[in-house]
């Protein structure tokens, strides 16, 4: 079986399912090693103000993107070094944005939080809890509205579904038939509030009030992230209406780079359980060699070249150059 | 909407209703309902959906029906269509209209009434317009929706009823170019909107008394034409802001300032402000009405300061 997606690395494009799943394999690595020199720049005081690591999350990203195209579109969270790479962006480009310099994705106005590429219909991460959320229903309009057949994905964590505009474009987006796939990233923390208390009723029956169509699925099985991922967004874009999805998941680090006391929120051992009997990489690995796709050489090699790739794209970003003072008002206004 | 098929509006009532105030009427029998979509009262969600299809193709005009309702849109006005441009370097741009209204005196109260366009001036990334004539809300409106940025484009409600001649053909007002609606040497009145109508009222009892003023309308007060509103008030040495958002923290304030700061030695007097009273706008009409400038309270103040009491 083959898939026809359009490059997202650079690299030989996909034609089999080996090759799809290694390649899912390759950019779950490379958001983790990515997230790990996060990390780096932080501890080292490299890198201005916060960021919020996606590590342990990559299936979500990964299995997701996998069955959109280039042109489809994300919204992001706060949380988005996983969409963005997962929908194709450079990693220097995004180190450069981490550091606020001139050839970072947003010329350096925007940093983490606010990450974008038009390139790869990344709409944009957002410094907003549910932020988004109107954003990616309005792509679906205008997608739908301009019939060019596009698809667009909202990713938010478990804490958005405490805002109510997120439940107001659910309604509009089902009333409306709008191409826009609503993805629930349950890694049971509103930053650090367990989300049991914070929200009354199911997660699904959310949905299922505005009548989605909905699915629960292992956020860590990036196989059948990519599955029921693949059915929605082929459903959306073929106009049967909008999807709720609900991935269960969990981030290994803090809320964010600084938040490392964190066992008044969360158990050590609630966080080791994860990083190793859920861990997305690892499980992805080991079926990779139950089906004979790859060997540990293969899998340790793809691991070496991404940490290569990343390496290189830091040193990239912190030999870059500040944008000029006097950008500092250019672009309010188009 | 003919020009270009990429404009489509939606809000509520505004297709079969051509909204409650019946100024969309006959939209949606033209370009159908794909076009001009009613929506759930749900503000904050089909403002952002207006930003997301601003985004990728569409040139969307969200309609909300009362001003002082934008407070339900801010988070998508403020946060994310004014910031979006300039946050992604360039990168994404937002053309979006927000069509509203402003205005009291009709007797809807503290919640219906309010003239908010102060909050929207305040924030980069946005563009507000007032037109305060019908040739200009044409002009104004098509600009508008030509720009590349969020507008927010406010409408009086009591000028629904105002008629004036407008050219049937294509034409276009620029943002940020201010019109001297009556030319005078003694006072300059700067008058947004509403206070437009009232100031060239009150210019007309002052001609009796001998005094002649002149009436600037800025018409945008984010583009914001200081040139012209400094040079009036150069020439005349007295100047008045009329603007019926509430007086304190507001566009009078805003505009006082920049004249004083433009004008200062060519100023006879300090810029008066006339705002709307620092009160949630009341009910009962002898109280609603004392909380607006008149034409009354104008040609008094203007009498005052140019020594004719």
């Amino acid at each position: 079986m083959t898939t026809a997606t359009s490059k997202h690395d650079g690299s030989t494009e996909i034609k089999t399912e080996k090759d799809k799943w290694l390649h899912a394999y390759r950019q779950m690595v490379r958001i983790r090693l990515f997230e790990e020199q996060v990390n780096e720049l932080y501890t080292r005081a490299l890198m201005p103000g916060l960021a919020h690591l996606y590590s342990g999350q990559e299936a979500v990203a990964v299995g997701i993107c996998e069955a959109l195209t280039v042109d489809d579109y994300i919204t992001s969270t706060h949380r988005g070094h996983g969409h963005c790479l997962a929908k194709g962006a450079s990693p220097d480009r995004m180190f450069a944005e981490l550091l606020g310099k001139e050839a970072g994705y947003c010329r350096g106005k925007g940093g983490s939080m606010h990450i974008a590429d038009p390139a790869t219909g990344n709409l944009g991460a957002n410094a907003i809890v549910g932020g988004s959320v109107g954003i990616a229903t309005g792509a679906a309009f205008a997608a739908k509205r301009l019939g060019n057949g596009r698809v667009a994905v909202c990713f938010f964590g478990e804490g958005a579904l405490g805002q109510g505009s997120l439940y107001e474009v659910m309604n509009l987006s089902q009333l409306w038939k709008l191409p826009v796939i609503y993805v629930c990233e349950n890694n049971l923390y509103n930053e650090y509030t367990h989300f049991s208390e914070t929200t009354a009723g199911t997660i699904l029956g959310r949905a299922g009030a505005f009548g989605l169509e909905s699915a629960l699925v292992d956020g860590q099985d990036v196989r059948a992230v990519n599955e029921v991922a693949t059915r929605l967004i082929k459903r959306a874009r073929a106009g049967g209406g909008p999807a709720f999805l609900q991935a269960d998941t969990y981030r290994y680090s803090g809320h964010h780079v600084g938040d490392i006391n964190r066992e008044y929120y969360r158990t050590k051992k609630e966080e080791q359980h994860w990083k190793t009997e859920r861990d997305p990489i690892k499980l992805h690995a080991a079926w990779l060699v139950a089906q004979g796709f790859a060997d540990a050489a293969a899998l340790d090699q793809i691991t070496a070249e991404a940490r290569v790739e990343m390496e290189t794209a830091v040193k990239f970003a912190i030999a870059a150059p500040y944008p000029s003072a006097d950008q500092v008002d250019e672009d309010v206004y188009a | 909407m003919r020009r270009d098929s990429r404009v489509c509006i939606f809000g509520e009532d505004v297709a079969e209703a051509g909204t409650p105030f019946k100024v969309l009427s006959g939209l949606v029998e033209e370009f159908g309902a794909e076009r001009v979509l009613d929506t759930p009262i749900s503000e904050a969600g089909f403002t952002g959906i207006g930003v997301g299809a601003a985004m990728t193709g569409l040139r969307p005009v969200v309609d909300i029906m009362f001003g002082d309702f934008l407070t339900l849109t801010m988070d998508q006005m403020v946060n994310q269509a004014a910031k979006a441009h300039y946050m992604s370097g360039g990168h994404w741009k937002v053309p979006m209209v927000m069509r509203t209204t402003l205005g009291a005196t009709r007797r809807s109260a503290a919640q219906h009434s309010q003239s908010l366009h102060a909050w929207f001036s305040h924030v980069p990334g946005l563009k507000v317009v007032l037109p305060s004539t019908p040739y200009d809300a044409k002009g104004l409106l098509k600009t508008a929706i030509r720009d590349e940025n969020p507008v927010v484009f406010f409408e009086d409600k009591m000028m629904y009823k105002l008629k004036g001649p407008v050219p049937a053909d294509d034409y276009t007002i620029p943002l940020g170019v201010a019109d001297v609606k009556r030319v005078g040497e003694d006072i300059t009145l700067v008058a947004t909107s509403s206070m437009v109508q009232v100031a060239l009222a009150a210019a007309v009892m002052l001609e009796k008394e001998g005094i002649s003023a002149e009436v600037v309308d800025p018409r945008t007060t984010w583009p914001l034409d200081e040139k012209t509103l400094i040079e009036s008030a150069k020439k005349t040495s007295r100047v008045i802001v009329l603007d019926e958002g509430y007086g304190r923290y507001g566009v009078t304030a805003e505009l006082a300032a920049v004249i004083a700061e433009g004008a200062f030695y060519d100023l006879d007097a300090p810029v008066k402000r006339m705002g709307a009273m620092h009160v949630p706008i009341p009910f009962s009409p002898p109280l609603e009405d004392v909380t607006v400038p008149t034409e009354e309270t104008v040609f008094e103040a203007a009498r005052t300061m140019c020594g004719k009491t």
